[in-house]
């Protein structure tokens, strides 16, 4: 496993999954997914992956109470952590953002927003 | 407004004189309970032959159901004056305007009608984007396939060397994804939009129940009588599709059974003719809980008192508006209902004045009372159920000068900003 470009992508949606890998595979990312929400903190203890994409709606545990829980952990205090969400309301991103967001995208979303989001968050990180 | 647009109002009044139920009619003239629902309340044009068959089954001539419509008018500009807050004065003049300005007196009628439609419509719609969590998973499947769509389409239109293996994968899972889509959106369209005739499909079993219950005016003779029997109401009635409705509705059945083998509705006419329309004096009168004559009351014919019934929880689980009193579909409903207040105090009957806030602000007695109906634990709080009677204050009652306290329905609906219990911001401004 690369470690300088390694995403978790935690997502619930198999479509969504795909088309992210794909892109994000081509762009020389190696890309792990997670579909569970309820075992998305342990995967990313495990996995301790160069960032984190989250969808806010999973099954089991909320990105929300996902991010919460990693930023209490002082190793993942400052992991880089892309959430995509349908809800794309204010509350929700100030939510988001005072459990520690680091980006906030709604859905539908372009890839080439996701791409440079990547960057972006890769960049600040280093 | 068009004057023949008022025929559904003048087809109401004429069946309740009548002592019809809405069913009983539509069952003579071969239409369906909730079809002359639609045409009493003038939201179906009606002529020809449906109408003659109405006009014979309520004993009159056509005409006097599609002419003479200024009593309608002249009851319609009322609401209006009243609404606008106008002074009793020109009130009374409704009559000479209507006669002097007909076609002025049918647009601010008309207009009056429409604005109230909307106003419902958003209410409704708001309630059910803030609460409902079918709604809200409608709406977060669509915009996940949509970006599902999205993502795929756009390497499908831009990557030009991809892998015919990819291509064909990804040209898969947009045919599946668009299909899933057609499918959410139509789900998402009959949430928002009820006429689209896709609503019955994703209604909740408590607005199932609801439409039972406005079909039947929330009133059973043949079950109160024993002519008809729960099941048999239950089973043949096509608005009840889940079966928790039907498990609801059999629920409101046998407490009717219940409360009408302790008070008949001919003994509590007879009552309210003597005492009035005070649940505490008639309860003591019969020897029962003051929750069962607010519940015999609100289902008594003629009367237009509405009804609300909570659990300790807050859940709402029998509503019965009445014009101007909105009761909340989904979420919480405005905690300083008496309702509410009365849950700390099982033993008190608690009557409040309220006034609604915004345009209009229609007054209502609210009367508030709660039965315990768990059993009894050490260490542990019963459980309770709490009834609240609402009696509309007419515009000409002489009892309006009592101070009354302004409550809404809940928050995100009411315009009440500056309120010891706002939970969360309204999406109306003060007055509306």
């Amino acid at each position: 496993m690369s470690i300088g470009k390694h995403v978790l992508l935690v997502e619930d949606e198999l479509n969504i999954i795909e088309a992210l890998r794909f892109l994000l595979s081509r762009e020389g990312w190696h890309v792990d997914t997670h579909s569970d929400g309820a075992t998305a903190v342990e995967a990313i203890r495990k996995m301790r992956p160069t960032l984190v994409i989250l969808d806010y709606m999973l099954p089991g545990k909320s990105g929300l109470d996902i991010l919460t829980e990693l930023r209490k952990d002082p190793d993942f205090e400052t992991l880089p952590v892309l959430m995509l969400t349908a809800r794309g309301q204010t509350r929700d991103r100030e939510q988001a953002e005072k459990a520690g967001v680091s980006r906030f995208m709604t859905k539908p979303f372009s890839n080439t927003e996701v791409i440079t989001a990547v960057r972006d968050l890769v960049q600040l990180s280093r | 407004m068009a004057r023949e647009a008022l025929t559904g109002s003048r087809i109401r009044e004429r069946r309740i004189m009548s002592g019809y139920k809405q069913a009983e009619l539509a069952r003579q003239v071969n239409i369906s309970a909730s079809y002359l629902n639609l045409i009493e309340h003038n939201r179906r044009r009606i002529g020809g032959k449906l109408l003659l068959d109405l006009a014979a089954a309520l004993g009159v001539e056509a005409a006097a159901l599609t002419e003479g419509a200024e009593a309608a008018l002249i009851a319609a500009l009322r609401d209006v004056a009243q609404t606008a807050g106008v002074t009793q004065a020109e009130m009374d003049r409704a009559d000479e305007f209507a006669g002097r300005f007909p076609g002025w007196a049918d647009a601010l009628a008309g207009a009056h009608r429409k604005i109230s439609g909307l106003e419902r419509t958003v209410e409704n719609l708001s309630d059910r984007l803030a609460h409902d969590p079918e709604l809200a998973a409608s709406v977060h499947e669509v915009l996940s396939t949509a970006a599902s769509i999205r993502a795929t389409a756009s390497i499908l239109a831009e990557d030009k060397d991809l892998e015919p293996a990819w291509r064909d994968r990804f040209h898969a899972n947009i045919d599946a994804d668009s299909k899933r889509l057609a499918d959410s959106s139509k789900t998402l369209v009959g949430f928002l939009d009820p006429e689209t005739g896709e609503a019955a499909s994703v209604s909740s079993p408590a607005e199932e129940v609801e439409a039972f219950l406005t079909i039947h005016e929330y009133s059973f003779d043949g079950i109160e009588t024993g002519d008809a029997k729960p099941a048999d109401l239950v089973e043949g009635a096509p608005e009840l599709t889940s079966t928790a409705a039907r498990q609801i509705a059999l629920g409101v059945l046998h407490r009717v059974i219940e409360d009408s083998g302790r008070v008949t509705m001919a003994d509590l006419t007879d009552a309210l003719a003597d005492h009035g329309p005070n649940p505490v004096a008639l309860a003591q009168l019969f020897g029962v809980p003051v929750a069962c004559i607010m519940r015999r009351m609100a289902a008594m014919p003629g009367l237009t008192y509405g009804l609300v019934v909570a659990d300790r929880s807050g859940a709402l689980l029998f509503r019965k508006g009445v014009p101007g009193f909105v009761i909340p579909r989904y979420g919480a409903a405005c905690p300083l209902w008496p309702l509410f207040q009365v849950m700390i105090q099982p033993a008190t009957v608690l009557r409040q004045r309220m006034r609604v806030p915004g345009r209009g602000g229609a007054l209502f007695d609210c009367l508030a009372a709660a039965e315990i109906t768990g059993p009894t634990a050490l260490n542990a709080a019963p459980l309770l159920e709490a009834t609240m009677l609402i009696v509309p204050i007419a515009s000409d009652d002489d009892d309006r000068t009592e101070a009354a306290v302004e409550m809404g329905a809940s928050c995100r609906i009411c315009s009440r900003q500056a309120c010891p219990g706002r939970r969360e911001p309204s999406i109306l401004s003060e007055g509306f």
